[in-house]
């Protein structure tokens, strides 16, 4: 069976306080805590979502990648059928790091739900479907490091068997304020090949 | 009962994270969900933990937080004639 060419039509990094987009570096801050810095980046790209306040952090690392990618993407379209793949380290371990703190006390004990509903690493699709209307398949895998193969593949899969006409794939890594995203579109259409050499290449530019 | 409105208010801005409202931007009357403060269900859950940890009122029945948490004053209303801390 022969494999159609995909293309990665746009990619999105965001570490150490700064995000680029296909290369070239769209927002910087210095001397911000990850709480300062998305805040800073949401006002930045005039994003109006307040929801985005009540996200973790990796949520909010997620939603600010997709929102760059996905913003120009969807506006005619009715029928979007972008799937998400997507996969990080740590899980939603920094969430759930807190969640314990705050049920771990007996004498002061809180079980918030607005909390809770963040432990789980897949809820950060969850939001990014909310605000892109998105109905489409979404995975996350928790892989011990950077899999681009594994990535391709499954990427290639869901066009090749049309379950998705574009895929928004992704590594979002954040633990105790050491955090890195690594988004990009794959598309029919595009410049750059969508290929696991061109992957490692992008992830550790 | 104005004092009362007014922690609500703050409680709801801090515990729901609602980082571009302060206390004045929430009328007494607003819809606290839909087209009012666009609260969601989590957040309802939020708004009963909150009523049973800070006023010892427990909704026995989740479907009770549609009636009380409409506005500020109904809410505000509820716990003054339920609260028992």
């Amino acid at each position: 069976m022969s494999v159609n060419k995909n293309y990665i039509k746009s990619f999105c990094t965001i570490q150490k306080n700064q995000i680029f987009l296909n290369g070239e570096t769209v927002f910087s801050t210095e001397d911000d805590l990850f709480a300062g810095f998305s805040k800073k980046a949401y006002q930045h790209f005039e994003i109006n979502y307040p929801k985005f306040f009540k996200m973790d952090n990796l949520s909010k690392l997620t939603f600010l990648g997709a929102e760059l990618l996905l913003k120009e993407e969807n506006k005619n379209s009715e029928d979007n059928n972008t799937a998400l793949v997507f996969a990080n380290k740590s899980s939603s371990l920094d969430t759930d790091v807190k969640y314990q703190k705050s049920i771990s006390d007996s004498e002061n004990y809180y079980p918030s739900p607005a909390v809770f509903v963040y432990t789980l690493p897949n809820i950060c699709l969850g939001e990014i479907s909310i605000k892109h209307q998105l109905k489409s398949e979404n995975a996350f895998f928790i892989f011990a490091d950077y899999d681009a193969v594994f990535m391709q593949n499954y990427c290639t899969i869901l066009l090749e068997t049309q379950k998705a006409d574009k895929v928004l794939c992704g590594w979002v890594e954040y633990y105790n304020e050491d955090y890195k995203a690594f988004l990009y579109l794959v598309d029919k259409k595009g410049k750059i090949e969508h290929n696991h050499e061109q992957l490692k290449k992008l992830y550790n530019q | 009962m104005e004092a009362l409105k007014n922690e609500l208010k703050s409680k709801i801005i801090e515990i729901l994270n609602l980082e571009e409202i302060t206390v004045s931007d929430i009328n007494d009357d607003d819809a606290l969900f839909g087209d009012g403060l666009g609260l969601d269900s989590i957040d309802a859950l939020e708004l009963i933990v909150m009523l049973d940890k800070d006023y010892g009122i427990k909704l026995v029945d989740p479907k009770e937080g549609k009636a009380i948490f409409q506005s500020i004053e109904i809410m505000a209303t509820y716990i003054t004639e339920h609260r028992v801390k």
